[in-house]
C-alpha cells in the first residue's frame, strides 16, 4: 500500500513520487504543480476534515481528499 | 520613430497575480467591459496614451496553464492566436514565481512577443527572495520589469518597457527542450502539419497542442482541408510515444515544463531555506481554524448584511427626502393633467423610489469587493466546500452564489469558473435563490413599514437564510435528478492575505452601481411609464356613483372645515375606483384568484408581473399604485401608504418578501441564462420552478401564520 497525500497529517511532508487518476483531473493537479518531486507540506484540514490545505512551491493550494488520494508520497519528513 | 498606430497589449497572467490592479493603473477609468463573442467571458479593454503611443490593452482572463479545459483558459490563448496583439505582457506573482513561470514558458511557446512583469517585488523581498531581473531577462531574452501593483509602483517603467519592445519589433525563439523522445513525436507531428496550409498556429505549437490531446486545436485541425489524416497520424504517433514513455504524454510535457521552470528559479531567485510559516498562514491559523472557521464565516456574513441594513439607512433617508421634495416641487409648479402625472408620479415616483437604495446596494458591493480582495473569498470556499458538496456542488459554487447575493447577472457569469457541467449548470439554477441586492428595496421598505426596528435585521437575515437553505435543498434535488454524475475536481489557490487597494474597491463598486443604475434608468424607467399607463388608463371609467355631485353636494351643505375631510375620503374613494377599474387593476384582478392563499391581493399581483423586468420593480410599481390612491397634496410616504392598508399585515408582508425573493429571476438574468446554457429550455425551465416554488413556500407562509393567529 503506497502513502498518498491524503494520509498525512498536519505539519508533515512528503516529497511527490508519482501522480495517479486520468484525463483533465491529473492534467489540472500537475498543472499546479504537483509534479513528482515536489516537495508538500500539509498545513491543516478545513473544519469539517475535507478539503486540505497544503503548502507548494511556495504557494498555498487546498484541495479534496479524493483528489489527493490520487497522489502519492514517496519520502516522508515529520514536522517542518 | 515612434509609430503612431495603436499598440495592442495582452495582458496574461495566474489568477491573483495582481493583473486587474496593474490593468487598472494602466487604463485608470478609461475601460471598457464587454463579453468574447459566443462566450460569455468577460472581455475588459482600456485605452492609454503613453509618451504619444497609443496603447489599446486587453485584460485577459486569468489563468494557471492553456489548456483547453477550462474556458477562460481557451479564451487567453485564442486572443494571443487569433488576435494577434502587437505584444503579450505576462503579469507574474513575485512571490510566487514558479507556478507563475509555469504560464509565462506556455505563452512563450505561441511565439509572440513578450515583457514579464514581476508584480509584488515588495512582498518577495519581505519573503527573503531576492530576484535577479536582468539575469532573467538574458534567459528569455526578453524584457523584464519589476513593480508593485496595489502601490502603482513602476507602471511608467513597464510602460516604457512595452513601447520599447513594440517598437523593436524582435522576437527571440523559445523553446524547451521535451527530451529526446518527446522531441521525435514533436517532429513526426510538424512533418504532417506540413501538408496543411493555412494553419493559423504556429506549427511547433500546434503539433504540441495536439499531442497533449487538445480536443480544441483538434477540433480547428479537423476542420481544414485534409485535417483528418493529420489526425490519424497524431493519433498514432501519440499512442507510441505514451507506451514508450509510459504516461500520457501531456503529463510528461507538463512535468518538462515544471522541471525547466524549476531549473529557472533555482538560477535566478535567491531563497533562503524558509520554512517558517507567512503572515497569511497565521492568519489563516485563526480564520480557518478547525473549529472557529465556520462561525467565523457566518459571523462575517451576518455582519456583512447587517452593516448594509443599518448603515444603509442613513444616507437613504437623505435621498429620500431629496426625491420626496423633487416630486412636491414638479408638482406644486406645474399645472395640473397628465403631463404632470407622469413626471411627479411615473418618473420620480418611480425612478426616485429606486435611487433611494443605492447606498445599501454600495455597500454591499464593498463588503464583497472587500472580501474578494482581502483573499477571504477562497478561504470561504474552503470552509465551505464540505457543505457544499454536500448538497453535490462545488466549494468553488460558493464564490458564484455569494455573488448572487449582490446581482445574479454576474453571478452566472461567475459559473464559468466551474469546468464541470452538471456543477455549473445547478449553480446556475439555484444563483437565483441568493437573494440579489434588487430584491433588497423590496425588503427594506416592506420590513420598515411592517416590522419593528428592533425585528429588522433578524427579519432580512431570516430572508436572506431562508434563500440559502431552499437554495441547499433544490441543488440537492437537480444534481440527483437531471445532472448525475461526479463533481469537477476542487483545486484552489489560497490566495496570500492583501491589504486591499482603495482604487480597486472603489472601481468594483463604480462598475457594479454602474451596472446597476443602468437598469434603473432604462429598464426601469420603461417600467414605470409602462405601469403608469396602465395605473392611468382608460382615462374615462364609469364610476359606481357620481362623484362630481356628490362632492359639489357636501361643499354647499357643509362649511369648509367640515367638509375638507369628506371630500377627502370621496377623493379617495374616487382614486382608488379609477385604479381598480384600470388595464393594471384589471389585470391585477384577473390574477387575484391564484395569489389570494398567499394573502396578496391585486395591487400585489400588478407589482409582482411588472417586477419580472427587474425585482426592484415592485417598489416603483407599489409607489405608483399607492400614490394613485393618495389624494393628498404632499405625495406620503410609499410606507406609511403601505402600512395604512388594512389588506397589508406583517404576514402579508412577509409572505410577499418570500414570494418576492423566490419566484421567477429577473429578465436579465433570464436572459443571461439563455446565454450561458445557450438555449431556451434552461431560461424557461427557471422561470416555471422558481415561481412554483415561490407560491408554494408562500403559500405555507401565509396559511400557517394564519392558523397560528398572526
Amino acid at each position: 500500500m503506497k502513502k498518498t497525500l491524503d494520509s498525512l497529517l498536519p505539519g508533515e511532508t512528503g516529497v511527490i513520487s508519482r501522480v495517479t487518476g486520468i484525463g483533465p483531473v491529473k492534467r489540472r493537479i500537475v498543472d499546479m504543480g504537483l509534479v513528482a518531486g515536489t516537495l508538500v507540506r500539509v498545513q491543516k484540514y478545513a473544519p469539517l476534515g475535507d478539503p486540505m490545505e497544503i503548502k507548494v512551491k511556495n504557494f498555498n493550494l487546498s484541495l479534496r481528499k479524493a483528489e489527493a488520494a490520487l497522489i502519492e508520497i514517496g519520502v516522508t519528513g515529520g514536522n517542518a | 520613430m515612434m509609430s503612431t498606430a495603436c499598440v495592442t497589449v495582452a495582458l496574461a497572467g495566474n489568477p491573483n497575480s495582481g493583473k486587474t490592479t496593474i490593468f487598472n493603473n494602466i487604463t485608470g477609468a478609461r475601460q471598457h467591459v464587454g463579453n468574447y463573442p459566443g462566450v460569455t467571458v468577460e472581455r475588459r479593454e482600456g485605452f492609454r496614451r503613453f509618451h504619444g503611443q497609443d496603447l489599446m490593452v486587453i485584460d485577459l482572463p486569468g489563468t494557471y496553464s492553456l489548456t483547453a479545459n477550462s474556458l477562460d483558459e481557451v479564451v487567453a490563448r485564442n486572443v494571443i492566436i487569433d488576435e494577434k496583439p502587437d505584444l503579450i505582457v505576462n503579469i507574474l506573482d513575485a512571490s510566487n514565481l514558479e507556478r507563475n513561470l509555469y504560464l509565462a514558458v506556455q505563452l512563450l511557446e505561441l511565439e509572440r512577443p513578450m515583457v514579464l512583469a514581476l508584480n509584488m517585488k515588495d512582498v518577495a523581498e519581505q519573503a527573503g527572495l531576492k530576484l535577479d531581473e536582468s539575469a532573467l531577462q538574458r534567459r528569455f531574452g526578453i524584457p523584464v520589469v519589476s513593480l508593485v501593483g496595489n502601490r502603482n509602483q513602476g507602471t511608467d517603467e513597464l510602460l516604457q518597457a512595452v513601447v520599447d519592445a513594440s517598437a523593436a519589433h524582435t522576437y527571440k525563439p523559445f523553446v524547451i527542450d521535451y527530451g529526446a523522445k518527446i522531441e521525435a513525436a514533436i517532429k513526426q507531428v510538424s512533418e504532417a502539419l506540413r501538408t496543411l496550409t493555412e494553419v493559423k498556429y504556429p506549427r511547433r505549437w500546434l503539433a504540441i497542442k495536439l499531442l497533449e490531446n487538445d480536443s480544441d486545436v483538434q477540433d480547428a485541425v479537423a476542420a481544414l482541408n485534409g485535417g483528418d489524416k493529420v489526425l490519424v497520424v497524431v493519433e498514432a504517433v501519440r499512442n507510441k510515444t505514451t507506451v514508450i514513455i509510459g504516461e500520457e504524454p501531456e503529463i510528461a510535457m507538463a512535468e518538462c515544463r515544471y522541471q525547466y521552470v524549476g531549473e529557472v528559479y533555482r538560477d535566478f531567485v535567491d531563497s533562503r531555506a524558509r520554512s517558517e510559516q507567512s503572515v497569511s498562514d497565521r492568519i489563516d491559523r485563526v480564520l480557518t481554524h478547525r473549529i472557529m472557521g465556520l462561525p467565523i464565516f457566518f459571523g462575517i456574513m451576518w455582519l456583512l448584511f447587517n452593516v448594509v441594513f443599518t448603515v444603509g439607512e442613513i444616507p437613504q433617508g437623505w435621498i429620500e427626502e431629496g426625491v420626496k421634495w423633487l416630486g412636491a416641487t414638479v408638482t406644486a409648479n406645474m399645472a395640473e393633467g397628465e403631463l404632470r402625472s407622469l413626471l411627479a408620479d411615473g418618473i420620480i415616483g418611480g425612478v426616485g423610489s429606486v435611487i433611494t437604495f443605492l447606498p445599501s446596494i454600495l455597500l454591499l458591493f464593498l463588503g464583497i469587493a472587500l472580501l474578494e480582495d482581502t483573499g477571504y473569498m477562497a478561504r470561504a470556499a474552503f470552509v465551505m466546500d464540505r457543505v457544499m458538496r454536500a448538497v453535490g456542488l462545488h466549494g468553488k459554487s460558493f464564490i458564484p452564489l455569494l455573488l448572487g447575493f449582490g446581482c445574479s447577472v454576474p453571478a452566472i457569469m461567475g459559473t464559468r469558473t466551474l469546468e464541470n457541467r452538471g456543477d455549473r449548470m445547478v449553480t446556475i439554477l439555484v444563483s437565483p435563490l441568493m437573494s440579489c441586492s434588487a430584491r433588497l428595496p423590496v425588503y427594506t421598505l416592506l420590513i420598515a413599514a411592517f416590522f419593528p426596528e428592533s425585528m429588522a435585521g433578524s427579519v432580512l437575515f431570516s430572508i436572506y437564510f431562508l434563500g440559502i437553505v431552499l437554495a441547499i435543498g433544490m441543488a440537492l434535488v437537480f444534481r440527483k435528478v437531471l445532472f448525475p454524475g461526479t463533481t469537477e475536481p476542487f483545486l484552489m489557490e489560497m490566495p496570500s492575505y492583501h491589504m486591499p487597494t482603495v482604487r480597486s474597491i472603489l472601481i468594483h463598486m463604480w462598475e457594479r452601481s454602474v451596472l446597476y443604475l443602468k437598469k434603473a434608468g432604462t429598464l426601469i424607467l420603461t417600467a414605470s411609464i409602462l405601469i403608469w399607463f396602465m395605473t392611468n388608463y382608460p382615462a374615462n371609467v364609469e364610476y359606481s356613483k357620481d362623484f362630481d355631485s356628490a362632492k359639489a353636494e357636501v361643499t354647499e351643505k357643509y362649511d369648509a372645515p367640515t367638509a375638507e375631510p369628506m371630500l377627502a375620503q370621496l377623493d379617495k374613494e374616487q382614486a382608488s375606483e379609477k385604479l381598480s377599474l384600470s388595464y393594471a387593476g384589471q389585470f391585477g384582478h384577473f390574477v387575484e384568484p391564484a395569489i389570494r392563499p398567499l394573502g396578496f391581493d391585486w395591487k400585489m399581483g400588478v407589482g409582482l408581473v411588472s417586477a419580472v423586468a427587474a425585482k426592484e420593480v415592485l417598489v416603483s410599481t407599489l409607489a405608483t399604485i399607492y400614490s394613485a390612491g393618495d389624494v393628498e397634496e404632499d405625495p406620503q410616504s410609499l410606507q406609511e401608504a403601505l402600512a395604512a392598508d388594512s389588506n397589508f399585515t406583517p404576514l402579508v408582508a412577509l409572505s410577499l418578501m418570500v414570494f418576492t425573493l423566490l419566484y421567477s429571476p429577473c429578465l436579465a438574468v433570464l436572459a443571461v441564462i439563455r446565454r450561458e446554457t445557450n438555449s431556451w429550455k434552461w431560461p424557461a425551465f427557471s422561470f416555471v420552478y422558481s415561481t412554483a416554488l415561490a407560491w408554494l413556500m408562500s403559500f405555507i407562509v401565509y396559511q400557517g401564520g394564519s392558523a397560528l393567529g398572526f
